[in-house]
């Protein structure tokens, strides 16, 4: 956990008002304590991650809650399959063997016309 | 971008998508120019000369070009270090960035009503003439907040916030250790089917304070505490985590004197611990001369060595 005066040190090309500016959007959620400000471990890869789409692939600030939402979207189906896929391990094996059974291959495209 | 180093392309001066003849042809060219042989005592065409066949080691193999072109590696050939966000995302504090609401387990929902009523995996109480096919319980959620150490003596209410508009209320108890985690019951995911949900599962963290030490139930604290009120006694004001109280120093106190607050350690509600106050003499500014005057006076007839105990190491 570090705080901002930290962070901005740690990352080389973010300013201080850049920063602000993405906190009070609520593009990075840091901790609040008292009056500062503490970012977790998630909350500087998400800077970082930020940093990225902004400065090397040149998305500004209006596309940038687009593709913050769309890539929130994608990991929390990440999540939610990760669950459905735990969620099978722990079924007995017979179970499992008949949803591979099941499971249409890759290229069978007959369930979506 | 500002200028950096040159890309290989550059380098050999053709274009990113020049064909293999072509930078083999652009290699031949500026090698004939620029050999050593050919420029004896140049350095600077030495230079180039080197980064020219750096440039054409790499961009004549192919699979080196391809890793070159997607970022892989960098003109020297070495691995660009990535960071990456994903497993953060999806680790356990990544719930935090996660839409909530309109896309959570609704779309696991989704997936099974997608089985229909074919599914034949495990049903849950209900049976499988309730019509509802699968059940199972949310997930746990994991999140991290960190509190002030005089939260974690108190006790406290915090609210932490999760998502825009989104938040839990977190009761701390008083006593509450660095690094405990706290469950919040139904505080998780939904469940599915109308089973029950998860739990939060919050990570505190007790930021250390400046004065106060925990020692068990019980809180240290040095005070320091000037010549004239441990030799004459005093009435002086102490810090505790419920705030100011005031506290008599006996006459003829030292350094080292440990006084106990009663109840003012951990504020647990049976059996509060205690605050222990160790007292630390500061003679205060230097060089007084009066000070000075009368311990000439005083010392020779009050004859103490404080390092008795030191001379037989």
């Amino acid at each position: 956990m570090i705080a901002f005066d930290e962070l901005l040190s740690r990352l080389g090309g973010l300013d201080r008002t850049e920063l602000q500016h993405w906190v009070e959007n609520r593009w990075v959620l840091p901790e609040q304590h008292g009056d500062a400000w503490l970012f977790h471990e998630v909350d500087v890869a998400r800077v970082e991650l930020i940093l990225e789409i902004r400065h090397e692939y040149a998305i500004d600030d209006e596309a940038l809650p687009l593709v913050l939402g769309l890539l929130d979207q994608v990991y929390g189906l990440r999540r939610q399959l990760r669950r459905l896929c735990d969620a099978l391990a722990a079924q007995p094996p017979e179970v499992q063997d008949a949803v591979r059974r099941t499971l249409p291959p890759k290229d069978d495209k007959s369930r979506f016309n | 971008m500002a200028t950096q180093t040159q890309t290989p392309y550059q380098i050999l001066g053709v274009k990113p998508d020049a064909s293999a003849d072509e930078i083999r042809k652009a290699y031949r060219k500026l090698a004939k120019q620029l050999h050593p042989d050919l420029n004896p005592g140049k350095p600077e065409a030495e230079a180039r000369f080197k980064s020219v066949t750096a440039a054409y080691d790499l961009l004549s193999d192919p699979e080196k070009r391809a890793r070159y072109d997607r970022g892989e590696i960098d003109e020297s050939g070495a691995e660009r270090p990535r960071y990456s966000y994903r497993p953060h995302a999806e680790g356990a504090e990544g719930w935090k960035y996660q839409p909530q609401g309109e896309m959570d387990l609704g779309d696991l929902e989704d997936l099974f009503a997608a089985f229909g009523s074919g599914a034949r995996g495990r049903r849950g109480p209900g049976g499988a003439g309730s019509g509802q096919g699968f059940r199972a319980r949310g997930g746990d959620r994991s999140y991290a907040m960190t509190i002030d150490f005089t939260e974690a003596a108190n006790g406290a209410k915090k609210r932490l916030s999760l998502a825009p508009d989104q938040w839990l209320d977190v009761t701390i108890p008083a006593g509450l250790e660095d690094g405990q985690v706290l469950r919040l019951k139904g505080k998780g995911g939904p469940g599915f089917g109308g089973d029950e949900p998860g739990d939060a599962l919050i990570e505190v963290h007790v930021a250390p304070h400046p004065l106060f030490r925990r020692d068990g139930d019980d809180i240290r604290i040095e005070l320091p505490v000037s010549l004239a009120e441990a030799v004459l006694g005093a009435r002086v004001t102490v810090p505790t985590v419920t705030g100011l109280v005031t506290m008599t120093i006996p006459k003829g106190s030292d350094t080292g004197t440990v006084l106990r607050l009663r109840g003012k350690g951990i504020q647990r509600r049976r059996n509060p611990g205690d605050e222990y106050v160790t007292l630390k003499v500061a003679i205060g500014p230097g060089n007084d001369a009066e000070l000075a005057e009368f311990i000439e006076k005083w010392a020779p007839w009050h004859p103490f060595d404080p390092r008795q105990g030191m001379s037989s190491v």
